[in-house]
């Protein structure tokens, strides 16, 4: 585990062509929180998520985690989950494991079993991911996010596709595990204003700057002027 | 018109060095893979043993209509003793290679191309970069090395099965001495010749999966349209380019093997 308190992003720029999308993003996200990014499509959530997980390698700016350059070790759980297909619940949960690190087949299994129990999918675990519920599939996409004791998990919206009963419970899921297990939250979403209910820390983005930056609490109390046209409608009963 | 041709230029011949750059990741990355023996049978069996009934039955037929054609030119020139002769070079040397190519891009090639794609549409290609795997050495790379074995034995099989073939039309359904078929063959067939067919059919191999892996693999890229129409369209142009491939380097390869 890194001894550092915060990843610290700045001055992170991203621009495909002319188009800015990340213009230069400054932040300290404290470790062991979560912190959700809020902000409308195409604003450049998901991009800020792959640069912190070093799918994407930014323009210019930093992170680091203390004197440590880059983020500590991270996991991200996809929006499609990103499970293969061809392979058993079990099979994708040690597919991290398997294929990297030194851990012995027996090892693996001990860890894939421990973890499947905790996550309540013993009984899933010989099917394959097309035969399982899409919540399941979520918790088994968190089971491989896990299997490598990351400090950090990426949530690119995990609610995506669904329905507001399972929403919560997704939500209720990461609420409850990062309890659990300790490791700090990233989460894109756009479940506004169901995210404040799990967040420690909210992140407005829009046109490729952060806008705001606080608890939600506070947000709640006192929005921006300018963060009332995205967050009233949402705010408003249908 | 001249730009146009230049652009289409330059646009193929950075394609050709993209491609020629993953060719060469997935060739170095196999040893850097953990559990390679499992990984290796796998793809060895969906290129190899799953196409050995279509090339079995393809190289059948071919071999019994070019034993049936060989045998009315040859009967002209009052040469059908030459028939087994005939067939088996013409199998060994360009059939048999170019054929069984063709077929095994057909059935594992597209599929290679199609499930490629749909990975990387599904983000199981960031899943694997965000788990630190590297997914050319896992998706591409033990499919290249058992293409490299595959290929040849499935070629192997196809000029047995070929030659056999004209054995049935010419000796069992038009006369051809047995003895004259076979001894045809021993005396005309050289170990170089065999050796030249195996060359072609191990280069195939090689041109082929990498067309196929590298137009599934950047699908995002390659395709006009997202998702599974995108996915069909690399699917597709992976089978034309691999086809095209496959009669330009058997020209060239004929050429270099006639010219020493």
């Amino acid at each position: 585990m890194s001894e550092a308190t915060t990843l610290k992003l700045r001055g992170l720029k991203k621009a495909f062509g002319e188009q800015v999308v990340l213009g230069g993003i400054d932040m300290d996200i404290p470790l062991g929180s979560h912190t959700t990014v809020i902000g409308k499509s195409g604003t450049g959530k998901s991009v800020l998520l792959k640069c912190i997980s070093g799918l994407m390698a930014p323009d210019a700016g930093s992170i680091a985690a203390g004197d440590e350059k880059g983020a500590p070790p991270c996991s991200y759980m996809f929006q499609q989950n990103a499970l293969f297909d061809s392979m058993t619940v079990e099979e994708n949960v040690a597919l991290p494991l398997r294929e990297k690190g030194k851990a012995k087949a027996t090892e693996i299994k001990k860890r894939v079993s421990d973890l499947l129990e905790q996550l309540d999918l013993t009984a899933a675990r010989k099917k394959y991911p097309a035969e399982i519920s899409g919540g399941m599939k979520k918790r088994v996409a968190l089971a491989r996010a896990l299997i490598t004791n990351p400090e950090i998990i990426l949530f690119d919206e995990p609610t995506t596709g669904l329905d507001p009963q399972r929403k919560y419970s997704v939500f209720d899921m990461i609420r409850s595990y990062r309890k659990r297990f300790g490791f700090t939250v990233i989460m894109v979403s756009h479940d506004v204003p169901e995210v404040f209910e799990i967040s420690d820390k909210i992140a407005w983005l829009d046109a490729g700057e952060i806008k705001y930056w606080g608890t939600p609490d506070d947000l709640l109390a006192n929005p921006p002027e300018d963060l009332k046209p995205f967050l009233n409608p949402q705010l408003s009963p249908a | 018109m001249i730009s146009k041709v230049g652009r289409h230029s330059i646009r193929l011949v950075s394609e050709l060095g993209e491609l020629a750059g993953f060719s060469g990741k997935a060739s170095v990355a196999l040893p850097g893979q953990r559990h390679i023996m499992e990984k290796l049978t796998r793809s060895i069996f969906e290129i190899g043993v799953r196409c050995v009934p279509i090339t079995l039955i393809v190289g059948l037929f071919t071999g019994l209509v070019l034993g049936l054609q060989l045998y009315y030119v040859l009967t002209k020139f009052s040469s059908e003793s030459l028939l087994g002769q005939a067939v088996a070079l013409s199998i060994i040397l360009e059939i048999g290679p170019v054929f069984t190519a063709i077929m095994i891009v057909g059935q594992a090639g597209s599929a290679l191309s199609a499930e490629i794609g749909i990975q990387r549409n599904a983000e199981q290609i960031d899943a694997l970069h965000t788990m630190q795997i590297n997914p050319i050495g896992f998706l591409v790379s033990p499919r290249l090395w058992a293409a490299i074995i595959a290929f040849p034995i499935l070629t192997t099989f196809f000029d047995l099965i070929g030659i056999y073939g004209g054995y049935l039309t010419g000796v069992e359904l038009l006369g051809v001495d047995p003895g004259a078929y076979w001894n045809r063959i021993y005396e005309a067939v050289s170990v170089q010749n065999i050796v030249n067919g195996l060359l072609k059919a191990l280069v195939f191999g090689i041109v082929t999966t990498m067309i196929c892996a590298f137009q599934g693999y950047y699908t995002h890229l390659k395709s006009d349209i997202p998702g599974a129409r995108g996915v069909s369209q690399t699917t597709t142009r992976a089978v034309v380019y691999s086809s095209i491939a496959i009669l330009m380097f058997d020209y060239l390869i004929t050429s270099f093997q006639m010219a020493s």
